[in-house]
């Protein structure tokens, strides 16, 4: 039992097990200075909510041989036109939701699959191409939102009338529709429950999707494509799917995360969006061909528990905000780490 | 030294056409006379051909475009961040800069080089993902060690930090911005010669670029450059025959790192500031746009690329928010157009390079 357990803690790694100690410190730091301790746990569940089906979003990529997908602003981007062409309407509440919601996975379902044909000529580059991918139709939709035919003032500058806003507000749609979904507070904690029931419910249906023919016709693509291949499988067929899976869930993942943040950002904010989510994934002990559910969750929760814990304790201790430094080093040090392969090694 | 490639192919030369075509609807709408062009031009071409040359030793080693030059930046900056603050000046002052700035550089380079080594296939994204780890770590350094953990004598270069327990105010980390007009121009105006027409000619540093491009030429003959010639052609060749393919892979990238701090002094000792936090973090994007533009290849480029891609690169930089302004009466536009076309270029270069591997 005792080999067990720290056979585990060694294929955790050494880096993702500092960052474990590093949020179990910065919570002892919390309650040595007294602060709110009820609050810093239930920002940090909205941000779990938030976050969670953007992270889940690279499971397909990685399950399906394309790699630890970068190319997640493409999702994101789909998932910002579902959410605007429904507020151009002012199609509130529920029905604004759910439009947005289907609108992005259609658009997503289209974006993938081109994608992901574009993934397979490029077969072994993926991760730069994506990333590259990912800032060019960043960079695009930069000139789009600028010229696209929006008119409803809500979304566009009041001066000029032309050109979308930077920063468009929810409040007037569906601010936390699911975050307020059959909230409920336990020992001055809120909880978010419905995001945090999408979230689950989203990792059920993706676990089951990989349970059925389909998804193990996926997976085994990526565990080893010239298996799948003697088996009757097209591993370029697979690919694609796998692509698309990925950019659905980032289409449906940004609009879960805006509707909790109550803004829809524009213009540069996707640009980088990618990383955060990816070190997400990768701090829950997934590899850049390996990751499981529980890799996305257990990330999910470290990460931004992380995350948001950092700036109130930091800035009681140190004068300046030491917290978006952090996040920089420690986001883009777990994706060095994990691209120069550095593993701990299995007794 | 060829001027022009043996063969031509249509995808040769299809970015260098369609980017000659943007540059000059560019200028035609810009709606400027043509010495303001030229001036721009010429300036922008001294400020950062140096970064754009760089480049070319990883590419002929086979390690690809080298995103973490911003290391090499970053180096640059921390020399010169020090050579102001110990108060040097003036073209000695710059000169004790290049110096300075060797030694990060190596460090730089050698740490890359054996990260590298360990990413062999993905040294581009790894790369790229160095650049924004060590940008945290140079924040956490300068804006939180300065003055606190190392000591800055120009007190003025940091930043108030309210008062501690004893009422005293405290200071550490250093401002955004930095003043280098004890260097500005130190190199652009070291040789004084004719202005013609009252273009603004930085003789000084267009001739340590001629210098630098002399360097990657002789280089490529020299023993060491032959072998990581061939070691771009096929590393596993070049292994077999004996090679030490991963020493010349950390030599090539200490190179590149070097010359990349050289060409970010050179860079802002033309603009006359430095912004402490933000100078570095384009400069990979931007060197490495202009070098593809030219027709370059993640494998293949020249010393002509480096300068023809800076050129046409930094003629649609200048124009376009200029002509986005005539054209639709929106300067932002152009500006959006300009960074898409930077991401643009390299995604296209990567994904056309990476799509040509996969057929061989």
């Amino acid at each position: 039992m005792q080999k067990k357990i720290l056979k585990q803690f060694i294929e955790f790694g050494i880096a993702r097990s500092i960052i474990v100690l590093f949020v179990i410190v910065l919570f002892i730091l919390a309650i040595l200075k007294d602060m709110q301790i009820a609050e810093l746990i239930s920002d940090s569940l909205a941000r779990i909510g938030r976050n969670g089906i953007l992270v889940l979003a690279l499971l397909p990529g990685v399950r399906g041989g394309i790699g630890l997908n970068f190319g997640l602003p493409l999702g994101i981007i789909c998932g910002l036109i579902g959410m605007l062409v429904g507020m151009e309407f002012d199609w509130t509440g529920l029905s604004g939701f759910v439009s947005a919601l289907s609108i992005a996975g259609g658009l997503g379902v289209l974006a993938g699959w081109g994608y992901g044909v574009l993934l397979n000529k490029v077969k072994g580059q993926e991760m730069m191409v994506g990333t590259y991918v990912g800032f060019s139709i960043v960079s695009f939709m930069c000139l789009l939102w600028l010229l696209l035919p929006f008119s409803n003032p809500k979304l566009i500058w009041a001066l000029g009338g032309k050109g979308l806003r930077v920063t468009i507000s929810l409040a007037d749609y569906y601010p936390k529709i699911l975050d307020d979904f059959l909230s409920f507070s336990i020992f001055n904690v809120t909880i978010p429950f419905g995001s945090l029931l999408f979230f689950v419910l989203f990792c059920f249906f993706v676990s089951l999707f990989f349970r059925s023919r389909w998804g193990r016709a996926i997976a085994a693509t990526g565990a080893n494509a010239q298996f799948a291949k003697a088996n009757g499988i097209n591993p370029n067929q697979t690919r694609v799917w796998s692509a698309v899976l990925s950019t659905v869930l980032a289409a449906i993942g940004i609009v879960v995360y805006n509707q909790s943040f109550g803004f829809v950002q524009l213009y540069t904010a996707p640009l980088l969006m990618a990383f955060p989510i990816i070190a997400c994934l990768l701090i829950g002990g997934a590899e850049v061909g390996r990751a499981t559910i529980t890799h996305v969750i257990l990330g999910t929760v470290i990460f931004q528990t992380l995350l948001t814990i950092a700036l109130p304790v930091t800035s009681a201790f140190i004068g300046g905000d030491i917290s978006e430094t952090a996040r920089i080093i420690i986001s883009n040090g777990i994706i060095l780490y994990a691209l120069a392969g550095v593993k701990g090694k299995t007794a | 030294m060829r001027l022009f490639p043996k063969k031509f192919s249509v995808r040769d030369l299809a970015v260098p056409l369609l980017f000659v075509l943007l540059c000059l609807v560019g200028v035609v709408y810009s709606g400027q006379p043509a010495s303001f062009l030229i001036n721009a031009i010429v300036e922008r071409l001294g400020r950062n051909s140096f970064l754009v040359i760089s480049l070319i030793i990883p590419i002929i080693a086979g390690i690809g475009l080298n995103f973490s030059i911003v290391l090499g930046a970053m180096a640059a900056q921390i020399a010169l961040i020090f050579t102001i603050d110990w108060g040097f000046s003036g073209i000695g002052g710059l000169g004790f800069a290049f110096l300075l700035s060797v030694l990060p550089a190596t460090v730089f380079g050698f740490l890359i080089g054996k990260l590298f080594n360990r990413a062999k296939g993905r040294e581009m994204v790894t790369g790229l993902i160095t650049g924004f780890f060590s940008n945290g770590i140079y924040q956490l350094i300068f804006l939180f060690g300065a003055g606190a953990v190392f000591p800055i004598l120009n007190a003025d270069s940091l930043l108030p930090r309210g008062v501690d327990e004893n009422g005293v105010a405290r200071f550490f980390g250093l401002r955004n911005t930095i003043d280098l007009s004890a260097v500005q121009y130190a190199l652009d105006d070291l040789i004084a010669l004719p202005r013609p027409q009252g273009i603004v000619i930085p003789y000084g540093t267009f001739l340590v670029i001629a210098l630098a491009c002399l360097f990657v030429w002789y280089f490529r003959k020299t023993k060491l450059g032959q072998e990581m010639k061939a070691m771009g052609h096929d590393q596993h060749v070049a292994e077999v025959a004996g090679i030490n393919v991963n020493r010349n892979r950390i030599v090539a990238t200490i190179i590149s790192t070097v010359m990349a701090a050289w060409g970010q002094i050179i860079f802002l000792q033309n603009i006359g500031t430095i912004n402490t936090y933000n100078s570095h973090e384009q400069v990979g994007m931007f060197a490495i746009a202009a070098l593809l533009v030219s027709g370059a290849s993640v494998s293949k480029a020249s010393v002509w690329n480096a300068l023809f891609g800076t050129f046409l690169f930094h003629t649609l930089f200048i124009t376009s928010p200029l002509a986005g302004n005539q054209l639709f009466g929106e300067a932002q536009l152009g500006e959006y157009f300009r960074v898409f076309v930077a991401y643009g270029v390299i995604a296209v270069a990567l994904a056309l390079h990476a799509w040509k591997g996969k057929k061989n």
